[in-house]
């Protein structure tokens, strides 16, 4: 769950606190409640405090209005309106005639953060576990020493194990403050449990002689900084890896096409990436339909152009390889020219349907947002989703290939075209089949590659060294060696960019490719035998 | 070694050769110039600004087209990297180009603006010595040659060819302009080097220093094809073009094919280097866009539509195909790319060896 | 006469092994002071769990001629690869000499040190005349720098057309290879192995494409160069064996099955069993 859903939850909840109207304010200690209108800002927290270490529901309500600027005071008088009625905030009584002046007690910036933790506070004791944990985890991301007691008390009560350990978290960081360094230690030892980034800020000033006269408390916040900084680097490491992964499943996705047709058929398609393209324009066709007819269904229309994108980048590879393609077969480097040809066609055909600009795809709400792994660690649905996605099209791909008659025409026209020819496998039409269903897979990295990157008609250029690289690095007809070639590539990718920044990165990785390819020119996954060669 | 050097270079050409040669000699080194600097405007006979410059321009493209086909039509290497080597020459000349801007910048500053703009203090240590010529001629010539044969040794040493090599050339070229692209590269990033004022205290925009390096590329030009005619007619030429042919036979019959392939493709590179120096003054601008992979495929499509295998073949291509760049892209610009998509294909299906190749079809149809 | 040759291998191990292995690559010429050419001892070659040689051992002596004939798959051609460096054996070693260590030599290392092959398919340069082909196999410097600035001497000449005419393609001389017949082709690149004054020939399938008549004046060729070279001929031509009419090695399975003069080797029930059996 990320901020914004817990966000909105609280807000739903508080909503529902504040329907029942206040007229049964029940009784409340009265000087507390005028404490609340004093002038001193002191004497308005004390009393603020009070009412929340009570903890009861009146001054919840008290409170609440005061927050929101609803209570007010004339003269001695603390009342708020209750429709045309004035209801004195402490008893609950009708106030008779009502007040003719009258202001709103003054919530100043420092009053209002201690009514803030003190209203949350008293959520502590709100019969729902999802407002406890809504409260815990507010009070915990700003406790200071003034809310140490409340937490104390809410602590004793609460047996929710995962809200403990946020109050727990919580008071602890209050104590920090606490002028007994017998506390603080306590604290300090406490926090060192927690792996969160933040609490590593918290207790980074205590190593400092200035902040924290007490040796022992450094110590001990020393040691806590330590292990919770090899805690962190750990979810950093996880982290990515998860994005290595993420690019992993990326490359893959828009290198497994081209593992059909370079690395099966042997055709070097320069215009790979423009199948791409046109998968990711697919996409972009099917939103604006969903648009434009289905409203009420946007959110599928992912969905949708996963077929049309295989459709219509397996049919243009289709028509690419009737018409050019299958003239050069034999003849690899007349091939690379002609398909970059054809890619250049590819990409002023795409400008002049839609435009030389970016067209914006949005990812539908089910693939927005992210589930939280660890504390700071974010992974984000549409990545997820993604690296599912290239599962499933490697699988698919799989299956096609070695399970299907499609797959096993393919496998046998390029391991001996003629024999494959005389036992009456279509060469010609399988030829283009598999470039049709190579191209097609291209389409649906399309799809995957709308979702997360600029749709537009250069985009493919981008991926075109990458596939290759991967394709070359895994070894020329080897499914599995363009996996792990992609997979690699991508965390290897991640882990440098985190050094180094991504453009030396890049070239880092370029640099280990090619050197890795001096060391085994063919590639992860060796072929070996007479039929390398030549 | 019993003839002379000197004869053998003169055996290079044959007489019809060596008339061509001195033909074009008199156009590009005497009429043109003359045309351009002694002829008024608006005289029907003026060689514009824009056309001698577009000459001169595609004459260093002719230049990096041999170069191309040595490797390419010559040893069957294609290089998807050329364009590497033409940069790195013209920013090795666009160094000293921006130390000869001095303090007239934008800045006023005697470092060049790009740097003033990223607060340096000072000049990088690999900028030392671009203010002389000479060091810069030495960075033109020596820094693609070694980046090439640095690269070259580790390639062929692993024997990677064909499709492999041409995949990999491209991801060299690919990552030399991630690399560019960087401000902290220290070369400009993204905008490169422009606005340049003189060359050895010459103003660069004057019709002299345009008419000059205009013959200046012509003359390179001349001297590379002499020197490719040369390569190419003696032994180490015919080793070149069996290593092509059947690799596998001649390291059996005892030669390192290792040794010639990283010699061509050095003086490739080297040759491509000095059209990048001669291009950019005359462009007046260089950046990364030079490197990219599309740019470096494209002196293949050059090469190609003029025949490879030939040294002619390079010049008339590189000619057409960047004449055709220059009509187009002004006249239909949206069209430009259609129409260079289809050359790709159409050469490659149909005149697989060029226009040379058709013209000696047409030739021998004529005389049978 | 082949436990003879055993004995001797036996020996040589005892005496080479590591201690004498590295340094004596460079040295120029062949060590044949054994009278032994070529030691191929216990070589495995896989691929892909498939042993295309398994546990070699075959010895040439200098000047010999040696026929080595085998079904499809025998590893014949494998075995020629592992003798001209195209391929590393997985085990053992392969010496030319007594001390040349093949098995760390690169191709051209290999070719310069005296061992020439001729490929199953004929690989000549297509596109050079036949003239520059042979002139291309020429033993001689062969520096990529020194080629820069090479020119044929009369001397090489002469021995051009000497070969020229041996190979009886004079005539075709400055016609492009390409445009050969596929017999002429074989003489031609015969023709270059001889250029390149080898000590050990490989010769695979020499006279396969060729007409009657041709394969007969091959086989005057071959039995012509035996005693100053060595060879290897592997061929599947029983008759052109026959004429050859030396020691005859019968490869299986990636090992030596038999090895004797032919009509020895033709009554081995166990090579009846793997040419006619199964």
């Amino acid at each position: 769950m990320t901020k914004p859903h817990i966000m909105k939850r609280i807000l739903l909840t508080l909503l529902l606190f504040a329907l029942p109207s206040l007229n049964a304010l029940a009784a409340l200690d009265p000087a507390l409640v005028r404490q609340l209108a004093a002038e001193d800002s002191d004497a308005k927290i004390a009393a603020i405090q009070q009412l929340g270490a009570d903890a009861s529901p009146d001054g919840a309500k008290v409170l609440k209005a005061m927050a929101d600027d609803e209570l007010l005071v004339a003269g001695e008088t603390v009342f708020v309106f209750e429709g045309e009625q004035a209801v004195d905030a402490a008893s609950g009584a009708v106030i008779e005639p009502t007040p003719e002046t009258y202001e709103p007690i003054t919530v100043n910036n420092r009053v209002r953060s201690v009514l803030a933790n003190a209203r949350a506070a008293l959520k502590l004791y709100h019969p729902d576990r999802a407002m406890r944990l809504a409260a815990a985890t507010e009070l915990q991301s700003n406790a200071g020493i003034e809310m140490a007691p409340i937490l104390a008390a809410a602590l004793a009560k609460e047996t929710d194990a995962e809200i403990r350990a946020l109050l727990a978290q919580a008071h602890a960081q209050a104590n920090l403050e606490n002028p007994d360094a017998a506390a603080r230690l306590a604290a300090v030892k406490s926090l060192a449990a927690s792996s969160s980034p933040a609490t590593r800020g918290l207790l980074l000033p205590l190593l400092d002689t200035s902040n924290e006269p007490e040796a022992a408390v450094r110590e001990a916040a020393a040691q806590a900084v330590e292990n919770l900084e090899s805690r962190l680097a750990f979810g950093e490491i996880l982290g990515q890896v998860f994005s290595g992964l993420s690019l992993g499943s990326i490359l893959l996705l828009a290198a497994l096409g081209l593992a059909i047709t370079y690395g099966v058929m042997g055709v070097i398609n320069m215009a790979h990436g423009e199948l791409l393209m046109i998968g990711a324009y697919a996409t972009f066709f099917m939103q604006t339909l969903f648009r434009a007819y289905f409203p009420d269904y946007i959110d599928w229309y992912v969905l949708a152009a996963i077929p049309a994108a295989f459709l219509s980048a397996a049919l243009v590879g289709m028509l690419l390889e009737r018409t050019v393609i299958r003239r050069l077969y034999g003849r690899p480097l007349e091939t690379l020219l002609a398909t970059w040809g054809l890619s250049l066609i590819l990409i002023q055909a795409a400008r002049m349907l839609f435009g030389a600009q970016n067209v914006e795809v949005a990812n539908p709400s089910w693939m927005s947002g992210g589930v939280e792994a660890m504390a700071g660690l974010v992974l984000p649905w549409n990545r997820i989703i993604i690296i599912g996605f290239a599962l499933f099209v490697l699988t698919l791909t799989w299956v096609l290939m070695q399970k299907t008659r499609l797959g096993l025409f393919v496998r046998a026209v390029t391991q001996n075209r003629p024999m494959a020819g005389c036992v009456g496998v279509p060469t010609s039409r399988v030829d283009t089949l598999a470039f049709g269903l190579g191209a097609g897979i291209a389409g649906l990295g399309g799809v995957a590659l709308s979702q997360i990157a600029n749709v537009g008609p250069d985009m493919g250029q981008g991926y075109i060294v990458d596939s290759f690289l991967v394709v070359v690095l895994g070894g020329v007809g080897q499914l599995a060696g363009a996996v792990w070639a992609a997979l690699g590539l991508g965390v290897v990718t991640k882990f440098l960019e985190g050094w180094s920044g991504a453009v030396i990165a890049k070239i880092v990785v370029l640099v280990i490719v090619i050197m890795f390819i001096q060391k085994r020119p063919q590639g992860l996954f060796a072929l070996k035998g007479r039929f390398v060669d030549n | 070694m019993r003839t002379p050097l000197t004869l053998r270079f003169l055996a290079a050409l044959p007489r019809s050769g060596w008339t061509a040669m001195g033909l074009f000699a008199i156009l590009t080194l005497i009429v043109t110039p003359a045309l351009h600097l002694f002829v008024p405007e608006g005289n029907p006979f003026h060689v514009s600004n824009y056309a001698i410059t577009l000459g001169g321009k595609i004459m260093c493209y002719a230049i990096v087209a041999v170069a191309m086909d040595l490797v390419w039509g010559y040893a069957g290497i294609l290089s998807l990297g050329h364009g590497v080597f033409f940069a790195l020459g013209g920013y090795a000349f666009g160094m000293y180009l921006m130390r000869g801007i001095g303090t007239d910048g934008s800045y006023r500053s005697h470092l060049p603006d790009f740097m003033v703009f990223l607060d340096w203090k000072e000049l990088p240590w690999y900028w030392a010595g671009s203010d002389s010529f000479l060091w810069t001629l030495l960075l033109v010539l020596a820094v693609p040659s070694l980046v090439a044969y640095v690269f070259g040794y580790f390639a062929f040493r692993s024997r990677i060819k064909g499709v492999y090599f041409a995949i990999i050339t491209q991801a060299l070229t690919f990552a030399a302009m991630l690399l560019f692209f960087r401000n902290e590269t220290g070369f400009g990033g993204n905008n490169g080097f422009t606005d340049f004022k003189r060359i050895l205290g010459y103003d660069i925009t004057s019709p002299e220093m345009r008419a000059t390096l205009f013959a200046l590329s012509a003359l390179v030009l001349m001297l590379t094809l002499l020197l490719s005619r040369y390569l190419i007619l003696s032994k180490f030429g015919r080793v070149l073009t069996a290593i092509r042919d059947a690799e596998s036979r001649v390291m059996f019959i005892g030669y390192n094919p290792l040794h010639y392939k990283l010699f061509i493709w050095t003086v490739s590179a080297m040759l491509c280097g000095i059209a990048g120096a001669l291009y950019v003054p005359q462009v007046g601008i260089i950046n990364p866009g030079e490197m990219s992979p599309a740019n470096s495929i494209e002196i293949a499509i050059w090469v190609a539509v003029g025949g490879r295998g030939t040294l002619i073949g390079p010049v008339i291509g590189a000619g057409l195909v960047n004449a055709f760049k220059s009509f187009f892209t002004v006249a239909f610009p949206e069209y430009w790319l259609f129409f260079l998509g289809a050359l790709f294909v159409g050469v490659t299906l149909w005149l697989p060896e060029g226009v040379v190749g058709l013209w000696k079809r047409i030739k021998a149809r004529r005389t049978a | 006469m082949s436990a003879t040759h055993i004995e001797t291998l036996d020996e040589n191990r005892g005496g080479e092994d590591g201690t004498q292995v590295v340094g004596h690559i460079l040295q120029p010429g062949v060590d044949l002071s054994h009278k032994v050419i070529l030691y191929l001892e216990a070589i495995s070659v896989s691929f892909d769990g498939f042993k295309a040689l398994n546990n070699l051992n075959l010895t040439i002596d200098a000047g010999e001629l040696r026929c080595i004939i085998g079904p499809n798959g025998a590893g014949k051609t494998t075995m020629m690869d592992v003798i001209t460096g195209k391929t590393r054996p997985d085990a053992g070693t392969c010496f030319f000499g007594q001390t040349l260590d093949l098995t760390r030599m690169t191709e051209p290392q290999i070719a310069h040190a005296g061992i020439g092959r001729k490929f199953q398919k004929p690989t000549i340069f297509e596109n050079h005349t036949v003239f520059e082909n042979l002139e291309l196999a020429m033993k001689t410097d062969k520096r990529a720098w020194t080629s820069l600035f090479a020119w044929l001497s009369q001397e090489g000449r002469d021995k051009i057309a000497d070969t020229l005419k041996l190979i009886r393609l004079d005539r075709e001389a400055d016609r492009q290879a390409g445009l050969l017949s596929h017999g002429q082709k074989q003489w031609l690149e015969i023709g270059m192995l001889l250029m390149q004054e080898p000590q050990l020939l490989l010769l695979d399938e020499p006279v396969a494409g060729m007409t009657d008549d041709e394969t007969e004046r091959t086989g005057e060729l071959f039995k012509s160069l035996a005693g100053k070279h060595s060879l290897v001929v592997v061929e599947h031509d029983m008759a052109f064996i026959e004429q050859l009419g030396g020691k005859v090695t019968v490869l299986h399975e990636g090992s030596v099955l038999a090895e004797g003069n032919l009509a020895t080797v033709q009554a081995d029930p166990r090579v009846i069993e793997v040419y006619l059996g199964r």
